[in-house]
């Protein structure tokens, strides 16, 4: 009986399927991967057991650890918005096109309206400078610019949601602006008060605090 | 695509042979690399989203009538002072003379137990109400929208304890995450957070040195 005959060299697999596939999702996940925004700030967040994503569409308050406050809203034209709204609030602040345009696609800001200006033309090393050196938004009495901030922040959301044609219901429902905190381990609780007082006085009862995820608990089994 | 298949080169001349099988190309290198970048990016994305903790303040209520009145021997009174890694809670109503504050911190034995214990009955019904959805067997958001409903009724409950935390200027921000999600955990909805009476403060400050506890560190270590 004749032997069959075996292969001389190694079985081999075509792999190219499968590196194509990999090659696809590899491609995906850089294009839909997010790259964090250059943040003025280091904040530290305490951890919290909630699973609660961030929402999108966010007014975002960042408190560092020296009671520092920074100032972010989501979405370009609301940005836009916003600093018209501070400008008509405030005539002497001049702001070109230009800067307007860098406005509205930077990240968060820590800058009174002194300053924004100058700010807003620094370049990038000159920026990161500037951002170690503020003081933060301004919050106390005289001088309440998150105040102000907040409020164009507000109208300058509707303004845009309208704009875009979403409804009432939809907003008051789940696309409505949230607010989040987002504040330092370490920071004094009366700053975080100050800013949240500040909410308060509009009407802004519900915030999210930002937070690190600690492993969960299940007490069910001790209740029992 | 993987196999280059050589031809010509061995024709000129006809002294080289040209080769009969095709040059394959060892891809397990850059399989490796794609995967592990695959990886990579998987995870980055996922984990890289911050997580957040709700909280709701109550209206500022300006008129002392308007204020709801909540029965005092379900209430828990948390104080968060300077320190670090100590908070001070007591029961029922504050009376500067009699109240002692008694110790405990965010650990697992710490302030928990002492909610939980608190909260017995409610976490039972919450177990339960979990229990009895999960035998139910419904689609995600029937669960999602029954356990919503129940589960709110069940912590709103009017025997159900609740919880004031109250804090000086100088308490630290992750203190008060702490508590509230402690809260969270040990399913106590009824709570509120507020400033220190001045009674109350005095009161803790003497129980911090009566326990000679370390006065608080400057170290920012988030633990």
């Amino acid at each position: 009986m004749p032997k069959p005959k075996m292969p001389k060299s190694a079985p081999s697999l075509d792999m190219t399927p499968m590196v194509d596939l990999g090659f696809l999702l590899v491609t995906f996940f850089i294009l839909t991967a997010k790259f964090r925004p250059n943040e003025p700030v280091l904040v530290d967040t305490p951890s919290s057991t909630s699973e609660l994503l961030l929402p999108e569409k966010i007014m975002l308050v960042t408190i560092d650890q020296d009671g520092r406050v920074f100032f972010d809203i989501h979405g370009k034209d609301v940005r836009r918005e916003m600093l018209n709204g501070m400008i008509e609030r405030h005539p002497e602040l001049k702001v070109t096109e230009d800067q307007m345009k860098r406005f509205s696609v930077m990240g968060m800001f820590g800058m009174d309206l002194a300053n924004l200006g100058n700010y807003l033309s620094a370049d990038e090393s000159v920026r990161a400078k500037m951002d170690q050196l503020t003081k933060g938004i301004p919050t106390d009495s005289l001088k309440n610019e998150l105040s102000e901030w907040v409020q164009e922040g507000y109208e300058a959301f509707m303004i845009d949601a309208q704009n875009k044609g979403i409804s009432i219901e939809n907003l008051r429902e789940d696309e409505g602006l949230r607010y989040a905190i987002k504040a330092d381990g370490a920071t004094d609780y009366e700053k975080i008060e100050k800013v949240i007082d500040i909410f308060r006085e509009k009407n802004i009862f519900q915030f999210n605090m930002v937070t690190t995820l600690e492993a969960g608990v299940d007490i069910s089994a001790d209740s029992e | 695509m993987a196999e280059i298949i050589e031809s010509g080169g061995g024709e000129k001349g006809g002294k080289k042979r040209p080769k009969k099988g095709a040059v394959r190309m060892d891809m397990t290198p850059m399989v490796d690399l794609a995967f592990l970048l695959l990886t990579f990016f998987i995870l980055a994305t996922s984990l890289s989203k911050p997580k957040t903790l709700e909280i709701i303040y109550p209206k500022e209520v300006k008129d002392e009538t308007e204020k709801t009145k909540l029965a005092d021997e379900l209430a828990t009174t948390l104080l968060i002072g300077e320190g670090d890694d100590y908070i001070f809670y007591y029961s029922g109503k504050f009376d500067p003379d009699t109240t002692t504050l008694i110790k405990s911190d965010f650990s697992k034995d710490g302030f928990r137990k002492v909610l939980l214990d608190k909260n017995r009955s409610i976490n039972e019904r919450v177990f339960e109400l979990k229990q009895d959805l999960n035998s139910k067997q419904l689609s995600k958001e029937d669960y999602e929208a029954q356990y919503k409903e129940a589960y709110s009724k069940i912590v709103n409950d009017e025997q159900a304890p609740f919880v004031i935390v109250k804090t000086i200027p100088k308490s630290k921000w992750k203190n008060v995450v702490n508590a509230m999600d402690e809260l969270n955990i040990c399913n106590v909805r009824k709570r509120a957070i507020m400033d220190m009476d001045k009674q109350e403060e005095a009161s803790l400050e003497k129980r911090v040195k009566e326990l000679g506890l370390p006065a608080p560190t400057s170290d920012n270590s988030n633990d």
